[in-house]
């Protein structure tokens, strides 16, 4: 077991350096081949007034310069010792863990990230606690009573849920509950959970359920499926056999292999939100990691988004090594292989 | 047929079910009775109703995709209207099952153990330690060595033989008067179905239950079975004890049975003697008797055997034949065709 | 030690000596790695070493109880595995270690049917698009067109050769067994390894299709290897029956001879296990039982000297040190090979169900 999480960690670092080094191919590599010199970068940094020198200043400062391959490496080194970078004549220093260093807004990329973790994690983990139980809860009752209205009812609101996008059901229910009915906070309005629990549950009241509603659609069909498939197996029927009471069988038998999978797909759709519920937190303005990385996007600061990718994509492995370790965990076929 | 010690008795049983295709008589119109201590062998192809009636008399259809009618009546209780939890409140303390193939029929999250305490515990008010140890001794008299620490391991851990050990351990944890036992060597290996079969007849002695053995494979239930009866879509077509109907069959069917089989305690043949065609579907059953377009005697009934169901009647004590043949050319056409042709070798 | 060397000099009842297949030395082994670096730590001996030749129009029977290594000696037999160690031959020709385009010019001469009728046919393929797929991969001309020669195929495993156009879920379990053997057939094989062709198939349809591949066996002159575990099938299909155990051939020999005699305690054990359709002699049947105890030793940790030393109730010291070779013991029937130190005499007592230990 521990030489496979050892394994694992390792692809984990792998993938890592992977996709940052596809990222920073796409964000330095790509303007080069389209004609664009070290100079053209830079000037995005220097503000409109400077002169060619300043420029080339800033890009030998910045070290935009510098072949491919060096900058990745000073890229990578600046996670562990950190960086130093000159603008011109003013110089900036960005510490270990240095995970890129905004040449706009003048400060390293993590700290800002970091102070944004909460904002997404109150939102992933409250809508991820709402679409777990009500999702599983109707996939369970949908399997049970297949064919009933119940089931045609729930699965085709549950098809709606899955198609609807956020933005839609986002900025609906913003008009409705919030301007109108005036039930629930504006968009933009966020208190951190450390400064009143209460008003923080209720800031976010509307976008986990606007966020939870499409998982739950998704998880109550995954749930109804796999409830199915688990209930039609030969240990459900020796169940059974056996005399035990209907609400065992499905709970401690069906519902227990059923929720592997679930578990699985559940453990990376958190990780993947970690990195930022992109959509929700623009449609609420909610001041998240997704919003940071829409904001850079739109603001064309490159180390910033590139941070974001890194950071996004370190959840997402992590998430990763979780679910295959737990269900180690929840399978004993898996552990004892 | 009727037996007066009866401790099983099924009437007319029926179970169909209806699908978009129709409706599937997977057992229609079955009737038979087992005591204590005695062994029913019930063959039959793939879709003969052999399972569905298993299934049917612990009660385990669904009222919602299955019609069941007619009369179960274990020890006097009727089971097919019984409410839900009485029947529930009988499944594994006074019928239980032994499935096919162990490894599926075992849940793999939870130890061998914990799967046969549940099945204790739920009959009987007893601590989880009491249970643990009743488990132990469970495992241990059905032969599987070091029980005490076996109990502990999960179903994949154990082999073929020791799971299905386990799984008749679990059967008959709770002592129950029918068991019922779904082609139980049908994945195991033939030394180990050797196994298997021996500790069956011992534990059967041993708790004096009725045994009833679903196979399709006649050299287990000669073994076993000390009345046979063999189902051909959904309905039996000959019953009788197990030496009148491996040496005085008189359905085709059963000779065809008979005749597919390569036997180990007999010269080889030159050739089997195999039934033509394939066995039935269940939705289309075939008009009058179910085996009329496979059977090679149907001239013989002059058209009666693509119109009307035979009758399953009395052909000689304790014999019955669904055949519309007459009963002296049925035992002429077996004496004279066909035990010769199964007896000869090359 | 082959059976062509053994019994070259006293003829026997098999009609050609001549080896159309001929396995020596024959070893798979699948290793088993762990920790970080994925180190080889043991090997699961799946087929240990065994020689054996396939005689041209004959039947061999390979029988065994699961995970005995029949169905991977069959994988080796055909080329769909490479054995770790050991020499294939095929009509004189080595065919051990030949890549996957050396081999498809043999791959024409040695068919294999499957156990499931059900996974083993393409379900988006018609039947004629089946069958007559070899002569597509191989780029067979027929004279009078593919599907001609597909409905002849049909006609041959007695399929109605309008059938052409259907897809396998229109078929039952017996009739897709047909369309495998169609398939297998279409390239007209030297060789046909059928791996359990019947076990997954109802009693009455098990029978057609034995009786089917004994037809074309006579009619093509066609040469079976069958892997089988069922003992009476497979006395019923072969010539000759090699039993094996854990990797090893215990016993190789005709079928009469075998039969009627085994020689090894594990043959013995194995035939006696069998249920026996008559319920006169169930208690006869159980008093001569040898009921083995306890489950087949692993693989990968075989046990040392004789394999079957640990479940035999003649097990001696010598066993446990030296591994018997497979031999025609004195008095047996030419090419009747037993490898055992103390094989199992003429009316001996073998050890009942109480005795066997």
């Amino acid at each position: 077991m521990v030489a496979y999480i050892i394994r694992r960690l390792f692809g984990a670092v792998l993938t890592l350096l992977i996709v940052s080094m596809i990222t920073f191919g796409i964000f330095y590599l790509v303007p080069r081949w389209a004609g664009g010199t070290a100079n053209d970068l830079a000037s995005r940094y220097v503000g409109r007034t400077a002169n060619p020198e300043q420029v080339a200043e800033a890009a030998h400062g910045l070290g935009l310069d510098k072949p491919f391959f060096v900058q990745y490496w000073d890229w990578l080194q600046a996670i562990f010792v950190g960086r130093d970078f000159a603008f011109g004549a003013t110089q900036a220093h960005c510490p270990a863990p240095c995970l890129g260093y905004s040449f706009i807004g003048r400060n390293p990329v993590l700290p800002d990230i970091l102070d944004r973790l909460p904002v997404t994690a109150s939102l992933a983990f409250g809508a991820a606690i709402i679409w777990v139980i009500f999702g599983v809860a109707t996939g369970v009752v949908s399997a049970l009573k297949r064919g009933s209205i119940f089931d045609r009812a729930a699965m085709g609101i549950a098809l709606g849920g899955v198609s609807l996008p956020i933005f839609w059901t986002g900025l609906v229910s913003l008009v409705i509950f919030s301007y109108t009915l005036h039930w629930t906070k504006p968009g933009g309005a966020y208190t951190p959970i450390e400064q009143n629990p209460g008003e923080w549950a209720y800031s976010l009241l509307l976008p986990w359920i606007t966020l939870a509603l499409l998982f739950s659609a998704a998880y109550a069909r995954l749930t109804r499926a796999g409830m199915l498939e688990t209930m039609g197996e030969d240990y459900i029927r020796t169940a059974r056999a056996k005399g035990l009471r209907e609400r065992t069988v499905v709970t401690k038998h069906g519902l227990r292999a059923a929720l592997t999978p679930i578990a699985t797909i559940f453990g990376l759709d958190v990780g993947l939100l970690m990195g930022g519920a992109v959509l929700t937190e623009s449609t609420f303005s909610l001041p998240g990691i997704g919003k940071y990385a829409i904001d850079a996007i739109n603001a064309n600061d490159m180390p910033k988004v590139m941070g974001f990718v890194i950071f996004a994509a370190g959840f997402v492995v992590i998430a990763n090594l979780i679910v295959d370790v737990v269900y180690a965990v929840i399978d004993p076929r898996v552990r004892l292989a | 047929m009727p037996a007066p010690d009866a401790f099983l008795d099924v009437r007319d049983l029926r179970i169909h079910f209806p699908t978009d295709d129709g409706l599937v008589k997977s057992v229609d119109g079955l009737t038979f009775s087992l005591a204590r201590g005695k062994t029913l062998g019930i063959v039959g192809e793939s879709g003969s109703g052999k399972s569905v009636t298993s299934l049917g008399i612990l009660g385990l259809h669904n009222k919602r995709n299955a019609r069941v009618s007619g009369e179960i009546s274990l020890d006097g209780t009727d089971i097919v209207n019984a409410d839900p939890e009485t029947v529930r409140k009988m499944r594994g303390r006074r019928m239980a099952m032994i499935f096919q193939d162990p490894l599926s029929a075992m849940h793999p999250y939870y130890t061998v153990g914990h799967q046969i305490i549940e099945a204790y515990r739920v009959h009987n008010n007893v601590s989880k330690a009491v249970a643990k140890k009743h488990a132990i001794d469970m495992l241990g008299r059905v032969g599987i060595p070091q029980p005490n620490r076996r109990v502990d391991d999960y179903p994949h851990q154990f082999s073929g033989g020791m799971r299905q050990r386990a799984m008749i351990a679990m059967a008959l944890s709770c002592d129950p008067e029918l068991l019922i036992a779904d082609e139980p060597t049908t994945a195991l290996d033939v030394t180990v179905q050797a196994q298997i079969l021996d500790l069956m007849r011992d534990l059967q002695q041993e708790f004096n239950s009725a045994l009833i053995i679903i196979t399709h494979d006649l050299g287990v239930v000669a073994e076993l079975a000390d009345d046979v009866l063999v189902m051909y879509g959904g309905k039996c077509i000959e019953y009788g004890s197990a030496v009148t109907i491996f040496e005085e069959p008189e359905h085709p069917y059963t000779w065809g049975l008979l005749g597919s089989m390569p036997r180990l305690d007999r010269g080889v043949t030159n050739r089997l003697l195999p039934i033509s065609g394939n066995p039935p579907s269940l939705i289309n059953v075939p008009s009058g008797c179910a085996f009329h377009p496979r059977c090679a005697y149907e001239a013989r009934t002059g058209g009666l055997g693509t119109t009307t169901v035979p009758e399953l009647a009395e052909s000689g004590r304790g014999h019955l034949v669904r055949c519309h043949m007459p009963v002296a050319e049925r035992k002429r056409i077996w004496n004279e065709q066909v035990r010769p042709k199964l007896e000869a070798t090359s | 030690m082959t059976e062509s060397t053994a019994g070259e000099s006293v003829a026997t009842q098999t009609p050609t000596k001549e080896a159309l297949l001929s396995a020596q030395g024959l070893q798979k082994h699948f290793p088993i790695t762990k920790g970080l670096l994925k180190r080889q730590v043991a090997a699961v001996k799946a087929v240990d070493g065994i020689d054996f030749d396939v005689y041209k129009g004959e039947t061999l029977g390979l029988v065994g109880e699961s995970g005995c290594g029949k169905s991977t000696t069959g994988r080796l037999i055909t080329r769909l595995a490479e054995p770790t160690a050991g020499k294939i031959m095929f009509d004189g020709k080595d065919i051990s270690h030949l890549g996957t385009g050396a081999m498809r010019p043999f791959r024409r001469d040695m068919q294999m049917i499957f156990q499931d009728p059900f996974s083993s046919l393409n379900p988006r393929h018609t039947v004629g698009t089946i069958v007559g797929a070899p002569f597509h991969i191989q780029g067979v001309k027929t004279p009078h067109g593919v599907k001609r020669a597909v409905q002849d195929l049909l006609k041959l495993v007695g399929l109605n050769p309008e059938h052409y156009n259907r897809y396998p879920h229109e078929f039952s379990g017996g009739q897709r067994q047909r369309i495998g053997i169609a398939r297998t057939l279409a390239l007209k094989p030297k060789l046909i390894i059928a791996d359990e062709p019947v076990s997954a198939l109802d009693v009455s349809i098990q029978a057609q299709v034995v009786n089917l591949l004994e037809d074309l066996q006579n009619e093509l002159g066609l040469t079976y290897v069958v892997i089988a575990h069922d003992l009476s099938v497979v006395r019923h299909i072969s010539d000759r029956v090699a039993v094996m155990y854990l990797g090893k051939i215990v016993e190789i020999a005709d079928r009469e001879s075998l039969y009627s005699n085994p020689r090894h305690p594990y043959t013995v054990a194995l035939m006696s296990a069998v249920p026996v359709p008559n319920p006169r002699r169930r208690e006869a049947n159980q008093r001569q039982r040898v009921l083995l105890t306890g489950d087949v030793p692993s693989p990968i940790d075989p046990p040392t000297g004789c394999r079957f030393r640990t479940r035999c109730w003649k097990a001696q010291d010598i066993c446990a040190t030296t591994e018997p070779p497979l031999v025609v013991r004195e008095g047996d029937a030419p090419g009747h090979q037993t490898a055992c130190h103390f094989p199992v005499a003429d009316n001996e007592e073998v050890a009942g169900r109480t005795a066997a230990a």
